[in-house]
C-alpha cells in the first residue's frame, strides 16, 4: 500500500483533458511536429463536450448573410456585460467559422440548409441564427470527429489517468504527477509545455448539469502552480434544467428548445419573460407576443423573443416566478413547445430531449410542457490567459476551454463554448508546441517534490475512523447551492466561506476504504482538495465584487456599477494563502468600441 | 422510504461474486442512482463508470438482470416491486473491478479504421452536402460508444480466437458511415473484408436489439456493407452508390 513507485513518460507537450479543447490542442501540437501526450480522467470520447446539445456558434452567414464576426463579437461582449477580454472575444468571433468548416473537412455532418450548406439555429443572445448543429447532439458529433481525427495524428493517449499536481522546475511548469484510475499506480509526465483543458467546476453545486469530472482540477492545478485565476465569481446557472423527478434534477434541457420555438410559461400559462426585459436589452427585444413569434421567421422587421434573453436574465426570471408562488408543481417553470410546433418537427429537431423526458420523466414533450428550473452549468472565470497565445501567468503553462477565464466575461452565450474550445484549443496547441520547440536547456523534475505529493495522495488510506468523502462532497454541494447560488448576499457568502473552511478540516480526515485499484472513495477523497479550492475561490470573489453583473447577482448590491465594469477580480496563491486583487481589464481599442454605438 | 434488494457483482480479474444489499430509493430513480447511493452509504469502494447521467456518453454500460443496458437510463419502476435487481459488469470484456471492464479492445479497433480521405472542394472552395444524402450516416453518428453491441455480439463474446480479425458492430456502422460519406474517397473494401471481418457476422441482430440509441445496426449498416462486399469492388458502382445509394430507404 505504501508504494510511492511511479512510471515516467516524457513528451514535448502534455495536454491535460480530452474534451473539445484538449483534443483540438493535441491535434494542433502534433501538427507542429512535436511529441504530444493527451491525458484524461475518463475514457476517450466521454468528456463533457460529448453532452453539449444545442450547437456551435460561428458567424458562417449561411442562414442570415447579414451575419459576420463583428456582430458575433458584439453579441458576445454584450452577453458578457462588457467585462469579457475583448481580444479573446474578437479572435473567437473571427476564427470560429473556419474552425467549424475544418470539422466538416474532418468528417462532421452538421444539419444542412436547403442548398446543402451548414444549417444554423437561433440561440439566446445571438442576433442571427448562428449555431451550427446536429439535432440536439452537437457535442457528440464534435467530440467523435476530433477523436477519430486525433487518433491518426500520432498522439499518445493516456485514458483514465488523473493529474493531481503540476510540477515546477524553478519558475516554469515542467509536467504533472497523478495516478491511473484502473490500478491506482502513480505516473509522472515530464513535458516542456503543459496545456490545461480540464473543463469546469459544477460538481461543487447540488443541482448541476455537470458530471463527476467537474471538480475544478485545472483551475486548482494552475493556482497551486502559481498561476492567476480571474472572474471566479461568474458562474452560469442555465435557466432550463430538469426539475422532476428528484433524481434527474439538474440534467440539462437545451436552449435549442427555445431556439426552435419553445416558450416559458408560469402556472397560469402566462409568458412571463415579457415582464423581465432589462433596460440594457430593451432595444433589441420584442415586448409583445405577436412580434416575438414573428421574429423566428423575420428577423429584419422584428425584435428577438425575450425567451431568448441571455441565460443570466432568464435564470433570474424563473427564480423570481417560483419565489412569487407562480411556478410549476415541482418548483420550476413550464417550457412549452408542444402547443407551438408540430410533433414531427419536435422529434426531428430535439430527438434527445424527446428521449430524455420520455425515459426519465414519463413526459411526452410533443404533448405536454416540460418543467424546468435553473441548474449550475458553466464557469465563466478560470485561468488567466494571454488572449493570442493562451499562455497562463506561469511559464510553460497554457489553458483553453472552460478552464480558461476571460472570453465570456460575466455570462456566456449558448453555443459560444464549443466554438471557444475549437478556437482556443487550436491556439493552445500551437503556442505550446512553439514554446516547447524554443525551450532551451534542461528541465528537471525534483524527486523530493514528487515523493511528497505521492505520500499525501496515499494518506486517505491510512486514516483510521476518518470521514466519509462522499458525505463531505454532499455537504459542500448543499452549502454552495444554498449560499453561493443565483442570488447572493454578503452575509450568506461569508457564512459559506466559514463553512468551507470547516469542510477543509474535515477533508483532511477523509478516508478511503479498500485498495488502490479503481477505488472511487479514494478518488473522491482526492478530488475534495480541488473542489474545495474552487468553491472557496468562487465564494471569495463573489464577496469581493460588490455589484450585480451577468452570472453574479448580489441582492445587497443589485445594480451594475460602471467602476466594476473595468475590473477583474484576480485570485492567486502566495505562501499557501489565497490573495485577491482588483486589476484593470484590458482596454478595447477605439475601432472596436464603435461597434457598440450602432443601434441596439 | 421504500427499499430495494440488490445483487451487485463485486470482484476483479482474480474472481468475484454477487453481494446482496438493501438500498433506499426514491421516486424516479434509475439504477445508477441506486448504485451511487450504495457507494455513498454502504460500499464506498464500489467501482463503476458514469459521466452524463442522461444516456449521452455511453459510460455506464452494465448487465442488469442479465440484460445489457445503460444504468442511467434504466428506471427503477421498470421492475416489479419486491423484485431483486442484479447488476453485473458487461461480460465480454476483461474485468477491472466490480462494474468496470477493460474496453481497450474497442479503442484498438477504432484506431485501425482507415480515416476519411477528403475529396477536393467545389470550385468556390466549399463543400455542399444535401440533408437526404446524410440522413442515414447521421443515424450512425448517434453512436455513444457504450459498446453494448460489442458486448452481446457472439463473435466477440465467445470466440477469443476471432477477436483479432473482427471489428464488431460498433465499427461496422463506423465503416458504413465512412463508406457512405459524401466527402470521402477512400476504398476500404480490403479492410472491411480482411481486418474488420464483416464476413464473420451472421446477422443475428443481437447488436441492434441492445443499442440504446436505436440505431439499425444490421439493416442499415452491416447488410449494405456485406452487399457491397458481395458485389466485389467495382469503382463505378461504388461511386454511384456513394452519391445515390444511401438515399434508398
Ligand atoms: C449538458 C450540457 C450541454 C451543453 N451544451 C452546449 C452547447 O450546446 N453549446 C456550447 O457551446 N456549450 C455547451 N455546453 C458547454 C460545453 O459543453 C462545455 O463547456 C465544454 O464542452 C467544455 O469543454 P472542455 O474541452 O473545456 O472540457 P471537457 O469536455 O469537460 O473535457 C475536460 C477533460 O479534462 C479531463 N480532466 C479533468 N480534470 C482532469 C485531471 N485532473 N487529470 C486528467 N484529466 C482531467 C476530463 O477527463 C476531460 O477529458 C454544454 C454543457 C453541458 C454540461
Ligand atoms: S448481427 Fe452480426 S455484428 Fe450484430 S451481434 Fe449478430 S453477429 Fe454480431
Ligand atoms: S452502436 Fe449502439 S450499442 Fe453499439 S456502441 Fe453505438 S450506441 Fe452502443
Ligand atoms: S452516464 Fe452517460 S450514458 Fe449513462
Amino acid at each position: 500500500m505504501a508504494s510511492g513507485d511511479y512510471e515516467t513518460h516524457e513528451h514535448d507537450v502534455i495536454v491535460i483533458g480530452a474534451g473539445g479543447a484538449g483534443l483540438r490542442a493535441a491535434i494542433e501540437a502534433a501538427a507542429q511536429g512535436v511529441s504530444v501526450g493527451l491525458v484524461c480522467k475518463s475514457l476517450l470520447g466521454k468528456a463533457h463536450t460529448v453532452m453539449a446539445e444545442g450547437g456551435i456558434a460561428a458567424a458562417l452567414g449561411n442562414v442570415w448573410p447579414e451575419d459576420n464576426w463583428q456582430v458575433h463579437f458584439r453579441d458576445t461582449m454584450r452577453g458578457g456585460k462588457m467585462v469579457n477580454n475583448w481580444r479573446m472575444a474578437q479572435l473567437h468571433a473571427q476564427e470560429a467559422p473556419e474552425r467549424v468548416l475544418e470539422l466538416e473537412r474532418w468528417g462532421a455532418l452538421f444539419d444542412r440548409t436547403k442548398d446543402g450548406r451548414i444549417l444554423q439555429r437561433d440561440f439566446g443572445g445571438h442576433r442571427y441564427a448562428r449555431l451550427a448543429h446536429v439535432g440536439d447532439r452537437t457535442g457528440l458529433e464534435m467530440i467523435r470527429t476530433l477523436q477519430y481525427h486525433g487518433i491518426h495524428q500520432g498522439i499518445d493517449v493516456y485514458m483514465e489517468c488523473k493529474i493531481e499536481r503540476l510540477l515546477r522546475d524553478g519558475d516554469r511548469v515542467v509536467g504533472g504527477f497523478g495516478y491511473w484510475r484502473n490500478t491506482g499506480k502513480f505516473v509522472l509526465f515530464k513535458a516542456k509545455a503543459v496545456v490545461l483543458a480540464t473543463g469546469g467546476v459544477g460538481k461543487a453545486w447540488k443541482v448541476t448539469s455537470n458530471s463527476w469530472e467537474y471538480t475544478g482540477d485545472g483551475q486548482s492545478l494552475a493556482l497551486w502552480a502559481g498561476a492567476d485565476l480571474i472572474d471566479m465569481e461568474f458562474v452560469q446557472f442555465h435557466p432550463t434544467g430538469m426539475v422532476w423527478p428528484p433524481s434527474v434534477r439538474g440534467i440539462l434541457v437545451t436552449e435549442g428548445v427555445r431556439g426552435d420555438g419553445g416558450t416559458l410559461r408560469n402556472k397560469s400559462g402566462a409568458r412571463f419573460m415579457f415582464n423581465y426585459i432589462p433596460e440594457f436589452f430593451k432595444g433589441e427585444t420584442a415586448d409583445n407576443e405577436a412580434e416575438a413569434d414573428r421574429w423566428y421567421e423575420d428577423k429584419k422587421n422584428n425584435r428577438r423573443t425575450p425567451d431568448l434573453l441571455p441565460r443570466d436574465e432568464v435564470a433570474r426570471a424563473i427564480n423570481t416566478e417560483v419565489k412569487a408562488g407562480r411556478g410549476s408543481p415541482h418548483g420550476g417553470a413550464f417550457l412549452d413547445i408542444c402547443t407551438r410546433r408540430p410533433a414531427d418537427y419536435i422529434r426531428k429537431r430535439l430527438p434527445s430531449m424527446y428521449h430524455q423526458f420520455k425515459e426519465l420523466a414519463d413526459v411526452d414533450i410533443t404533448k405536454e410542457p416540460m418543467e424546468v428550473g435553473p441548474t449550475c452549468h458553466y464557469i465563466m472565470g478560470g485561468v488567466r490567459v494571454d488572449a493570442d497565445t493562451t499562455a497562463a501567468t506561469v511559464k510553460g503553462l497554457f489553458a483553453a476551454g472552460e478552464v480558461a477565464g476571460g472570453m465570456h466575461g460575466s455570462n456566456r452565450l449558448g453555443g459560444n463554448s464549443l466554438s471557444d474550445l475549437l478556437v482556443f484549443g487550436r491556439r493552445a496547441g500551437l503556442y505550446a508546441a512553439l514554446y516547447a520547440k524554443d525551450f532551451g536547456g534542461q528541465h528537471t523534475v525534483d524527486s523530493g517534490q514528487v515523493e511528497s505529493i505521492a505520500r499525501t495522495m496515499l494518506e486517505p488510506f491510512s486514516r483510521s475512523g476518518g470521514e466519509n468523502p462522499y458525505a463531505i462532497q454532499a455537504d459542500l454541494q448543499d452549502i454552495m447551492q444554498e449560499l453561493v447560488g443565483i442570488i447572493r448576499t454578503e452575509a450568506e457568502l461569508k457564512e459559506a466561506a466559514k463553512k468551507i473552511e470547516a469542510l477543509k478540516q474535515r477533508a483532511a480526515k477523509a478516508r478511503a476504504e479498500g485498495g488502490r485499484a479503481y477505488n472511487p472513495s479514494w478518488h473522491t477523497a482526492l478530488d475534495l482538495s480541488s473542489l474545495l479550492t474552487v468553491a472557496e475561490c468562487c465564494t471569495l470573489a463573489a464577496i469581493e465584487r460588490t455589484e450585480s453583473r451577468g452570472g453574479h447577482t448580489r441582492e445587497d448590491h443589485p445594480y451594475t456599477d460602471d467602476t466594476w465594469g473595468k475590473i477583474n477580480v484576480v485570485i492567486r496563491q502566495k505562501q499557501g494563502a489565497l490573495q485577491l486583487a482588483r486589476e484593470p481589464l484590458p482596454e478595447m481599442p477605439a475601432e472596436l468600441r464603435t461597434l457598440f454605438q450602432e443601434r441596439t | 422510504m421504500p427499499t430495494v434488494a440488490m445483487q451487485v457483482f463485486r470482484g476483479d480479474g482474480g474472481g468475484g461474486e454477487f453481494k446482496s444489499y438493501r438500498v433506499d430509493f426514491d421516486e424516479g430513480m434509475v439504477v445508477l442512482d441506486v448504485i451511487h447511493r450504495l457507494q455513498a452509504t454502504q460500499a464506498r469502494d464500489l467501482a463503476c463508470r458514469w459521466n452524463c447521467k442522461a444516456g449521452k456518453c455511453g459510460s455506464c454500460s452494465a448487465e442488469i438482470n442479465g440484460k445489457p443496458r445503460l444504468m442511467c437510463m434504466t428506471r427503477m419502476n421498470l421492475f416489479t416491486p419486491g423484485e431483486t435487481i442484479s447488476v453485473a459488469p458487461i461480460r465480454t470484456f476483461p474485468l477491472i473491478r466490480d462494474l468496470v471492464t477493460d474496453v481497450s479492445y474497442n479503442y484498438e479497433k477504432a484506431k485501425q479504421i482507415p480515416p476519411l480521405r477528403l475529396k477536393p472542394p467545389e470550385t468556390d472552395g466549399t463543400y455542399r452536402m444535401m440533408q437526404e444524402d446524410i440522413d442515414r450516416i447521421q443515424e450512425f453518428h448517434k453512436c455513444i460508444e457504450c459498446f453494448l453491441c460489442q458486448d452481446v455480439c457472439h463473435v466477440i463474446r465467445d470466440h477469443e480466437e476471432l477477436k483479432k480479425s473482427f471489428a464488431g458492430p460498433r465499427f461496422f456502422i463506423k465503416l458504413a458511415g465512412l463508406d457512405m460519406h459524401p466527402l470521402d474517397t477512400r476504398d476500404r473494401s480490403e479492410f472491411v473484408k480482411g481486418q474488420a471481418g464483416v464476413g464473420l457476422c451472421n446477422i443475428t441482430k443481437c447488436c441492434t436489439e441492445v443499442c440504446p440509441e436505436h440505431i439499425h445496426i444490421t439493416d442499415n449498416g452491416i447488410i449494405p456493407l456485406k452487399e457491397r462486399m458481395a458485389d466485389g469492388f467495382d469503382p463505378i458502382v461504388w461511386l454511384l452508390r456513394k452519391f445515390r445509394g444511401q438515399r434508398k430507404a
